[in-house]
């Protein structure tokens, strides 16, 4: 009776599943979601230097924001070209563009808040002429997109 | 001969028992380090489309503080040049004047503030102004909450609910009017 019992003891403790290439799993898992993790899927085709504030808020509800991309257009070899306006994944050649596909996002999540990241350097022109469509869109909560401001000494 | 033997015997084997809590020590590092940026920005709510025929509601001269920004950024306060460190207290010193003094505002519910900027300003001044603006908001929020024994407007803002009234922000309600330039291109 107690050799059986020795027997199956032994048996049993045969069986255990090898730990020791537990880590490598894990670290293979760590690599893979690393490596196939795309923190961008827009491609941001106008270079967008952001601005300074103290006075910022924080958008807590990412999925209620929209892009919009106003800067000079990044050339290759480093050059800048005009001005331009960009939304989702492609540049706006007619500003009344903005009107519609705004008006589209906004009739889907009437919470929208449009995000105005713009350049710098930028003129307050093209930011008012966006503005302007969005008021005719009827998005009419937006954020000046900018950095925070190191306290001046 | 034997040496050789007992060389062969003995089989090297890194301990492999700590790896997992190298893996997991790595893993918590980087979970603990990694930013998904926030986006910060300055929130404004923008005008509604208006009626052709309905003009905006007027408002009285005193009420309005009117900041003009030029192409070179420079700052014309109620058409006197200024200087972008003096609108802080320029605002405050508009938006709590509860009537006192003929120049500012008769009351914070009435007090607006106007910016208007010319088509050729750059963006970063006009976002300087507008922050100088706001933080004098935040000024007068921060001294209010402070008033009703709440150490900033922040902890006071924690502290209500989620439908309950801002009675801050009911009594200093943050009226920034944003002009639009004559010479839009």
């Amino acid at each position: 009776m107690s050799q059986h019992f020795k027997k199956k003891k032994a048996s049993v403790s045969a069986n255990d599943i090898p730990t020791a290439s537990l880590p490598d799993i894990i670290f293979m898992l760590l690599i893979f979601f690393m490596v196939t993790t795309v923190l961008r899927e827009t491609t941001v085709q106008v270079r967008t230097l952001l601005p300074e504030a103290e006075a910022l808020t924080k958008i807590e509800q990412k999925r209620l924001v929209s892009y919009v991309w106003v800067g000079p257009i990044k050339k290759p070899g480093n050059e800048l070209g005009a001005t331009s306006v960009q939304i989702d994944d492609a540049l706006v050649e007619d500003y009344s563009v903005i009107r519609t596909v705004m008006y589209r996002k906004w009739s889907e999540q009437p919470k929208l808040i449009v995000s105005l990241r713009v350049d710098q350097t930028s003129e307050m022109g093209i930011v008012t002429k966006v503005q302007q469509e969005l008021r005719e869109a009827g998005t009419l909560r937006i954020n000046y997109s900018s950095k925070r401001e190191l306290p001046a000494n | 001969m034997p040496l050789l033997k007992k060389k062969q015997r003995k089989s090297p084997e890194i301990p492999t028992s700590s790896m997992a809590d190298i893996a997991f020590l790595l893993l918590i590092f980087f979970l603990v380090t990694t930013t998904i940026d926030v986006d910060t920005g300055i929130g404004m709510v923008l005008p509604p489309k208006l009626e052709e025929e309905i003009d905006p509601p007027p408002v009285k001269e005193r009420n309005m503080l009117k900041i003009l920004v030029n192409e070179t950024g420079q700052v014309l306060l109620e058409d006197k040049p200024s200087q972008l460190t003096l609108i802080r207290d320029e605002v405050v010193k508009h938006v709590t004047n509860f009537g006192a003094d003929v120049n500012y505002s008769e009351r914070p519910g009435v007090a607006v503030i106007s910016i208007k900027t010319s088509g050729k300003t750059p963006y970063n001044s006009y976002i300087e102004v507008l922050d100088e603006v706001w933080m004098a908001y935040f000024q007068i929020w921060d001294n209010e909450a402070r008033s009703l024994g709440f150490p900033d407007y922040a902890t006071y803002q924690e502290s209500l609910g989620p439908d309950a009234e801002n009675a801050v922000r009911e009594k200093f309600p943050a009226a920034i009017s944003i002009a639009e330039p004559d010479d839009t291109v």
